[in-house]
């Protein structure tokens, strides 16, 4: 099996839609032994999401924002493990005035809070477990949503994951010598309640309609799972600071992608 | 039917949610009852648990009150 007696801290797992929710079912169904992070109001639907994971799995208290809690749960996969083979940074968050349109508008105070969460947090949890993933040595995955360009309403969230996407490259540069592998994957938009939260999500999910040469299920995560399982594995060795778009190949794309033209049987020459 | 379903609906907001009891009525919102957001994203794993439904997110735009989300249980059970 892919990540069989591999030892896998997953975060972000808020209900059984979360791409972690999948990633934490593929990487058991793979061999892989798994804990979970949850916290504060989120930390009953994480529950509820862990009770259908088979077997289920512990959960750590864990607010990304609190130094104390990274040192705690270092703690705990240290006596549980003594290392770490595999981290999912499944974290993210933007106040509202952050969103839809509120770019030019949003306070300071709600814009360090969307970078705190969902960019800075990478780094500090990577870097708090740093000495038990270099037993491994291990790979870190964090989820992102390609920050090339600007999407609609996705405002400083999407600032947030540009930033998500250097400290990526930071993580790797800083992690390298300790052989633990970083990288991201780029999803394609998914009906997750992190894009619920996103109003005008809607604006764009035509583009994977008209641009994915494979198609895009925005109702299916496990896609994204997989890749991420296949990021914590042992087969992807010697990539580290990349982004692996999982979005049906639009980032590849500059336009829509037409119908297989059907050649018009030739007309016959001469008479 | 609508009345069974008014029992478990009744049951779970007590139970897992602590809503009074006297509270729970067929019209009562769910934000009058307290419940946000997330909690409706849990009552819907708990309705799945228990009532075998699946409800998805547009489903639930419009629903308000306990009497929307039974419309909508009896709706999908059809």
């Amino acid at each position: 099996m892919l990540l069989e007696g591999k030892k896998l801290l997953i975060t972000g797992v808020l209900d059984p839609r979360s791409i972690a929710f999948f990633a934490a079912k593929v990487a058991q169904e793979q061999g892989a032994e798994v804990v979970l992070t949850g916290f504060g109001r989120g930390r009953r639907l994480t529950e509820r999401a862990a009770a259908r994971l088979d077997p289920v799995p512990d959960i750590l208290e864990l607010d990304v924002t609190v130094p104390e809690h990274i040192g705690a749960v270092a703690a705990d996969l240290e006596q549980r493990w003594g290392r770490l083979d595999g981290l999912l940074h499944a974290i993210g968050f933007a106040p509202a005035s952050c969103l839809d349109g509120g770019f030019l508008t949003s306070p300071w105070e709600d814009v360090s809070t969307a970078l705190q969460v969902s960019t800075y947090s990478y780094a500090a949890l990577a870097s708090g477990l740093k000495e038990l993933l270099a037993v491994g040595p291990g790979s870190v995955v964090g989820l992102d949503f390609d920050a090339q360009v600007a999407w609609p309403g996705y405002d400083w969230m999407g600032v947030a994951k540009a930033g998500l996407e250097a400290a990526n490259r930071y993580l790797a540069r800083d992690l390298g010598p300790l052989g633990i592998r970083a990288n991201l994957v780029a999803a394609g938009p998914l009906h997750t309640m992190a894009a619920r939260s996103i109003g005008t999500i809607g604006a764009f999910e035509h583009l994977w309609t008209e641009r994915a040469p494979l198609g895009w299920d925005t109702r299916d995560p496990e896609p994204v799972g997989r890749v991420v399982c296949s990021l914590l594995s042992d087969w992807m060795p010697a990539v580290t600071g990349e982004v692996v778009h999982v979005d049906g190949g639009v980032h590849a794309m500059g336009g829509p992608v037409a119908p297989v033209p059907q050649n018009e049987p030739h007309a016959p020459i001469g008479e | 039917m609508s009345q069974e379903l008014l029992a478990v609906f009744t049951e779970v907001l007590t139970e897992e949610f602590g809503v009074p009891e006297d509270e729970i009525a067929a019209e009562a919102t769910f934000e009058a009852l307290g419940l946000d957001s997330l909690d409706v994203v849990e009552l819907t794993l708990v309705l799945e648990e228990k009532v075998g439904v699946k409800l998805e997110d547009e489903e639930l735009e419009d629903v308000r009150t306990v009497q929307d989300a039974i419309d909508k249980v009896e709706e999908k059970q059809a």
